[in-house]
């Protein structure tokens, strides 16, 4: 277990030419994989719109009861907006339009959907960073922490706290967080990701930012946390009894060494899916933590373009979702192949 | 900018007071030092807007944002009196088909443009009659504005239009720079959410959905306003971090109830905050249950009747809306003075027993599981009052043998459900009855307003000549002692009846704020006004 690092390369055959990655069995399985990854997105797009469709009302409807709109001015809306038109042509119109990667104009947000999502995206990105890293590596540790004391009170007192924090939602959390940390001792900002209108530049603003996330990332942290703990043990205690650990006690090395070196990149795998899962969930929105804590991510930006039959900001933000589930997915799998060079892709 | 200018008239409102010329409320609440004026003032607002301009969008988020950057012709004092805006001066002539503004000198825009009586031309003209909902009927017989000179804009009307006076705020009519909107798309206009205005604040920054950032104007025409030194407005979806945004001091003032009315009124006896309801005339809403006349059962008066005796508002006004507000007793809003009245208006105090007897008297026994009839309830989706009430009112009407379901969905689904498909019986909403009820109350009552497919229309099919023609005649009636009469007699035939119940007048939204925030609701449109005279203690 100790010639890991390198990529694969290939069979051993070597061709000439600009298509000779394309050749090779990991240029091949990565051009399949492209292929798939753009049927998935098509079905989804198509999928989506109309599921979207499906539902009763078009924003026009919701617009006109906000704005007490008279007949002539709701008709006037709807043929500006294509709505008039049969679905196909909708549909039609809409592709089109997104093969250009323009994914056009939100009507709530008076804006084009590319802007009023590239405003979302930096909060969403930071928050999945920061939520998935941190869980990662707390939970991990709490699980290799339990599997090292596996069966003494330590464990038990680890077990009973995942428990807690598994059984607890995010939201509940979340409120625990704002009332204490936000109310009584009012040490943290409640809403927002930043002071607004305070001009804070460099460092400031860094620090600012990193204030009003820090209690979002919490919440959205301790059911996960819970998962790679319990993941993470009941895999570390599944690979300690492999051979390959017994192989290596009995070439005399340490426990602590075959612990940590031999039996924990093994155990990482399950660890790994785990993550790819998390950030998948996270892309598409943590609605209800963005609610709370009035951070306009994509989940909020998602639900609100549902509420209000915004069709083009919904399929932005789905498209934009599913592509890093997409994108996230392929890496997963090829983090695989490093940390496992058993694992094979075709 | 000159504070000191400000604090001196301050000064002097507070003498007047001291000799009681002046209603107290129009005075500075406490002891205000001239440095103190100015500050941050920091709010959160829900929903997020579309536009920062609510000549082309009345919803809530554009009507408290748009009247910061723009002023409209008019203002009004507590009463819906109207007070100098941008027209310094107007008058109505004798037949009331022409109305002359002589508008305010030495006004620019934020871009520096001068302001002339061509802005507003174009406004009233390309916007306000074309794109703005109420606007339509508002000014429908607005047939040109004539432009004699920068100075002066003449209104001319196809018939008198009283309630028109009544709608030239900032909030319901802002005023538009028409160098930037002339000969473009008005609806996509960059301007509408960068905008550009005479107002007392000009944006600083805006990050959609997230927030607004406000600073004053430094050439603005109120010489000394604002007083904030920056007005910052974040978007905030959960009601519940809101309160506690307020109660950790992490914003200073509540407005337009963004807090459910038990949060308000606990946070109020806390130490350091103040409430207010006044100052809000310009937006009198209710809560109304109105009925489907297509439905058979519910085209019998007498069982709309019964409907009306077996539901005892006072709790809905109790329970649901904590008294701010008073039991509804006509189709008009107690604020819409002088025309509201309860004289010879039929009235339906709560009463099981009568309505039992007036549902027998209809021809509708109690059948199986002692149920008279089955009925769908629709109430609206926003906010919480409509949802809370409607299952008392379930429960209510069970009670007399109504097997009452309700039927809670999206706003779109709900507004389609009732407006387009009418696949309704009984519906609960809030809405504006409209600064005057021409603007908000006919919606509801007119035949020629049925138009399935347009939300808050004609939702009932209300149909009554005598009733249209009284709507009809009250809109264009310059004498105001024959449009109070003309408004009594809608109010007793209406109410008679009964296409709708109005179960509640809504007391206006309460503003809560820190002690430190001051004058936030100097007049009739309170916080749907520009706040200029809004300040912080520092």
């Amino acid at each position: 277990m100790t010639q890991t690092s390198g990529p694969i390369t290939g069979n051993g055959t070597k061709k000439a030419g600009p298509f000779a990655a394309l050749s090779s069995p990991l240029g091949r399985y990565i051009l399949r994989r492209l292929v798939q990854a753009l049927l998935v997105m098509v079905l989804v797009m198509v999928g989506s719109f109309f599921l979207m469709k499906l539902a009763p009302g078009d924003f026009v409807d919701v617009l006109a009861g906000t704005r007490d709109l008279t007949a002539e001015q709701t008709a006037e809306l709807r043929a500006r907006y294509g709505l008039d038109q049969p679905l196909v042509i909708q549909l039609v119109r809409y592709m089109g339009l997104l093969a250009t990667f323009d994914f056009g104009y939100s009507p709530i947000n008076a804006a084009p959907v590319t802007d009023v999502i590239l405003a979302r995206l930096p909060v969403t990105a930071i928050l999945v960073v920061a939520s998935v890293s941190l869980s990662m590596v707390i939970g991990t540790l709490f699980g290799i922490a339990a599997a090292r004391n596996a069966g003494k009170p330590v464990d038990l007192g680890i077990s009973i706290f995942m428990l807690l924090l598994y059984a607890t939602p995010s939201f509940i959390v979340a409120i625990m967080l704002i009332l204490v940390f936000g109310l009584k001792l009012g040490l943290m900002p409640i809403a927002g990701y930043e002071s607004v209108g305070m001009g804070y530049t460099g460092w400031q603003h860094i620090w600012d930012v990193t204030r009003h996330l820090t209690l979002p990332v919490v919440a959205l942290c301790t059911f996960y946390i819970a998962i790679y703990g319990r993941i993470g043990r009941a895999s570390m205690l599944e690979v300690m009894r492999l051979d390959f650990v017994r192989t290596a006690r009995a070439k005399g090395i340490s426990e602590g060494r075959v612990f940590y070196v031999h039996a924990l990149r093994n155990a990482l795998l399950p660890l790994i899916t785990m993550a790819g899962l998390q950030v998948s969930s996270l892309v598409g929105g943590a609605v209800l933590i963005e609610t709370v804590f009035g951070l306009p991510g994509m989940g909020r930006t998602a639900y609100d373009a549902v509420l209000q039959r915004d069709t083009n900001l919904l399929l932005g933000v789905i498209f934009t979702s599913s592509l890093a589930v997409v994108t996230v997915n392929f890496v997963i799998d090829m983090l695989y192949m490093v940390l496992d060079p058993r694992v094979n892709l075709k | 900018m000159s504070k000191s200018f400000e604090m001196n008239r301050r000064g002097f409102l507070g003498s007047l007071a001291a000799a009681g010329l002046v209603p107290a409320g129009m005075v500075a609440s406490g002891p205000a030092l001239a440095q103190d004026a100015g500050g941050i003032l920091r709010t959160p607002f829900w929903p997020a807007p579309t536009y920062l301009n609510s000549a082309i969008s009345t919803s809530g988020p554009e009507s408290f944002l748009s009247p910061k950057f723009y002023d409209g012709l008019l203002g009004y004092e507590s009463g819906m009196v109207p007070k100098p805006s941008l027209a310094t001066a107007w008058e109505i002539s004798e037949d009331g088909l022409t109305v002359t503004f002589t508008l305010r000198e030495g006004v620019t825009w934020h871009d520096g443009e001068p302001f002339t009586s061509h802005d507003v031309a174009f406004t009233f003209m390309e916007v306000l009659k074309v794109h703005h909902g109420r606007g339509v009927n508002t000014f429908a017989n607005l047939t040109s504005v004539d432009t004699p000179d920068d100075y002066t804009a003449v209104f001319n009307l196809s018939k008198p239009s009283p309630a028109m006076m009544r709608a030239l705020d900032s909030r319901e009519c802002p005023i538009l720079p028409a160098h930037l909107y002339e000969g473009t798309d008005i609806m996509e206009n960059p301007v509408n959410t960068a905008p550009v205005g005479t107002g007392p604040f000009k944006l600083e920054s805006y990050e959609i959905g997230s927030a607004v950032v406000m600073v004053p104007y430094e050439d603005y025409w109120d010489e000394g306003y604002p007083l904030l030194d920056r007005f910052i407005v974040q978007f905030v979806p959960d009601p519940a971090t809101r309160a506690a945004m307020l109660e950790s001091g992490q914003t200073d003032a509540i407005f337009l109830g963004m807090i459910p009315t038990q949060e308000i009124l606990r946070i109020a006896e806390m130490d350091g905050f103040e409430m207010t309801t006044t100052g809000f005339e310009a937006m009198p809403s209710g809560l109304q249950l109105e009925f489907n006349l297509e439905n058979e059962i519910l085209a019998n008066k007498l069982v709309r009747q019964a409907i009306a005796h077996a539901i005892d508002t006072n709790w809905i006004l109790e329970n649901v809306f904590y008294g701010m507000g008073q039991t509804g007793a006509s189709p008009l809003h107690y604020d819409q003075r002088p025309f509201y009245t309860t004289e010879g208006v039929p009235s339906y105090p709560f009463d099981l027993a009568k309505a039992n007897e007036l549902l027998d008297e209809a021809g509708y026994p109690r059948g199986e599981g002692d149920m008279r009839f089955k009925l769908m309830l629709d109430p609206s989706p926003w906010g919480t009052e409509s949802i809370n009430s409607s299952a008392y009112i379930r429960e209510v009407l069970r009670q007399v043998g109504i097997d009452v379901e309700v039927r809670q969905q999206d706003f779109a689904v709900f507004v389609t459900t009732v407006w387009t498909e009418r696949k309704h019986d009984l519906v609960l909403y809030t809405a504006t009855m409209g600064v005057d009820p021409t603007i908000g109350v006919h919606r509801f009552y007119l035949s020629s307003n049925f138009q399935p497919g347009t939300g808050f229309s004609n939702g009932a099919h209300y149909d009554n000549p005598e009733v249209d023609e009284l709507l009809n005649a009250a809109s264009i009636e310059m004498d105001e002692e024959a449009r109070i009469a003309q408004y009594a007699e809608f109010q007793q035939i209406a109410y008679e009846d009964l296409p709708i119940v109005k179960m509640v007048d809504i007391a206006a939204a309460p503003t809560l704020a820190s002690t430190r925030v001051h004058d936030f609701a100097p007049d009739a449109l309170g916080a749907l006004g520009s706040l200029k005279q809004t300040w912080v203690e520092q």
